[in-house]
């Protein structure tokens, strides 16, 4: 399994990032490297084992609807590059 | 519209509906989920600010809540559900993707019965219900440089949100309308969520096409959006409605696009959005799956009330009440239950004293007293009045103590103080007047009184009597019974002749 240079391209804008072409081509061939280790897995004989979605031996791990204090405002602003007047600034996202 | 096109094409209407559920937590984290009047960014923690190395936990009572609204709309629980990442490049999630239910929702294929005035009811699929988490709330702002920018609240980050996808069933924008109003009511009914439309706690997606009528393909479809009242949507739809017949009756075909509704403009373009495939939903590996029991499921169907439909049924056939006073009472079901109460109240009757008492019952309940409660700006949770007042003052009538004018000054009474209503009636002297001797007095002095009106109701004028019996009320204040004062007003009136 390959990956072509449109799916990259494709990939990279939905991720918002900017290739160099050299780029384009080190992810190309890293993406379809990836790809072919499912080709081996799709060699696996799995006849008789049911499809899953999780790996772990673990379903209905709940918390009960209680709150619980959250973190200070200033906390929370100190984290973001930019804030203004109790939120958080992020360029113009208008669409 | 011209009446050959509206004859020419059939509408068809899917609506999305998200609802934020009300819970304490948020969906996956411990954050209050009440965040209304909250300073922004203080509903927030390392899980909904998307810090690396946090766990997100599924809120138990969401799923309950999710399960019940599905059971609601007469859905199939699967044994097996799970959650997914819904990927986007927008920054109302700090993550980057959702959390939403791709594939295995929690719920799927049902539907809910929706009526429009003078038609048949008619069932509209439910297509599934699913549980995500809502987005944080972007401002977007200008700065004095022109530059654009937006400003970003957490708090409504991670909030528990139902999403209910119905099949595109619906054919007008009156049953779109119809359809949202049922939603509603069914969701205050089992207490999942505020479904506030205004508040933003009940949002509504549209996609809307037309087809030629008898045609059974789809047409291109339009997405509406920002409409914030079931008035939007109706007239949103109608706008699109229109906007598409003249597209399609001048020859052009229909764009499938996102349209956003404007008030007093219309629906207006927007970007087109990225198709589903760009969405690169995966299976979610930080929460196992939800698997649900028979018996669990029905552990959260048994605690569900008697819904609106079969509740207004009940009560057209139980109590012989009309359909519209049966739906004006079933509307919340907090006025059905102090209905019910009222009647509770008069238990020992027989049955056709029930019904009469649940008639009169019903007369107050939309009358004087949805009245006082709008009036005064309070719910029937509100009042002062209990149910068991409400009917011994229905008894009090009956039984002839008060008559039917002084019951309404009574009642006021008792809506203002919460007072026993034998009490109101001793302390405004508004026991009724039954004693013939007391009621000919009465007469006697309006027929000596009103000379002129006696005069033309002797000379035929048969309104006359409406006006003689309007001043005896008044000098009784009320308190004569209607039927014995006309009877002896009249009874006068021909042995004076």
């Amino acid at each position: 399994m390959s990956i072509d240079r449109e799916t990259v391209l494709h990939i990279a804008k939905l991720a918002r990032i900017a290739l160099t072409d050299d780029e384009i081509e080190l992810f190309r061939s890293q993406l379809s490297d990836i790809l072919g280790h499912f080709d081996v897995l799709d060699g696996i004989d799995t006849d008789g084992i049911e499809p899953t979605a999780q790996i772990l031996p673990l379903e209905n791990v709940f918390a009960p609807d209680v709150s619980r204090p959250s973190l200070p405002q200033a906390e929370v602003l100190k984290l973001a590059p930019l804030t203004d007047d109790g939120y958080l600034r992020v360029r113009a996202v208008l669409e | 519209m011209t009446s050959t096109s509206a004859t020419k094409y059939e509408t068809v209407i899917g609506l999305e509906v998200h609802v934020q559920l009300q819970t304490r937590r948020k969906m996956f984290c411990g954050c209050s989920a009440d965040y209304a009047d909250a300073v922004p960014n203080t509903h927030v923690c390392p899980v909904c600010m998307a810090l690396p190395g946090v766990l997100p936990v599924i809120n138990e009572k969401a799923v309950e809540s999710t399960v019940m609204t599905a059971l609601a709309l007469n859905c199939s629980i699967p044994a097996y559900s799970k959650f997914d990442r819904k990927n986007y490049p927008y920054p109302d999630l700090l993550k980057g993707y959702q959390i939403s239910q791709y594939d295995l929702p929690l719920s799927e294929r049902g539907w809910l019965e929706v009526e429009v005035e003078e038609q048949p009811p008619r069932r509209i699929g439910i297509t599934r219900v699913h549980l995500e988490e809502d987005t944080a709330r972007l401002t977007h702002k200008t700065d004095e440089a022109g530059e654009s920018y937006s400003l970003l609240d957490l708090n409504r980050s991670g909030v528990p949100l139902m999403e209910i996808v119905g099949e595109p069933d619906l054919r007008s924008p009156e049953e779109a309308r119809a359809y949202l109003v049922k939603l509603r009511q069914i969701l205050r009914y089992i207490g999942v969520s505020k479904a506030n439309m205004e508040e933003g706690n009940f949002r509504c997606d549209a996609n809307i096409s037309l087809r030629p009528r008898g045609a059974t393909a789809y047409g291109a479809r339009v997405e509406v959006k920002n409409m914030n009242s079931f008035r939007a949507v109706e007239n949103a739809l109608r706008f699109e409605a229109e906007r598409q017949t003249r597209a399609l009756d001048a020859g052009a075909s229909i764009t499938q696009e996102t349209r956003g509704w404007v008030e007093g403009e219309g629906t207006v373009s927007q970007r087109s959005k990225e198709g589903a495939d760009d969405y690169r939903y995966f299976p979610e590996p930080d929460l196992p799956p939800v698997t649900l029991t028979a018996a669990q499921v029905e552990a959260i169907r048994a605690p569900l009330p008697e819904l609106p439909d079969a509740r207004r049924r009940r009560f057209e056939q139980e109590f012989g009440l009309p359909a519209y006073e049966a739906n004006l009472l079933t509307e919340s079901r907090a006025r059905a239950e102090y209905f019910e109460r009222v009647i509770a109240a008069g238990a020992g009757s027989g049955d056709a004293s029930r019904r009469k008492r649940a008639r009169a019952a019903a007369n107050w309940m939309i009358g004087d007293f949805a009245r006082l409660l709008h009036a005064s700006g309070l719910e029937i949770d509100d009042a002062r009045i209990s149910p068991a007042d409400l009917c011994a003052m229905i008894a009090l009538v009956e039984d002839g103590a008060i008559s039917g004018t002084s019951a309404k000054a009574v009642f006021e009474e008792m809506f203002q103080s919460g007072r026993a209503p034998a009490a109101v009636v001793r302390e405004l002297g508004l026991e009724q007047i039954s004693g013939s001797d007391e009621i000919a007095a009465i007469v006697d002095r309006v027929l000596a009184a009103n000379e002129k009106p006696v005069a033309e109701y002797r000379a035929g004028k048969q309104e006359a009597l409406k006006f003689l019996v309007g001043q005896a009320m008044r000098e009784s204040r009320g308190r004569l019974n209607a039927a014995a004062l006309t009877e002896t007003l009249t009874a006068k009136l021909r042995e004076k002749a």
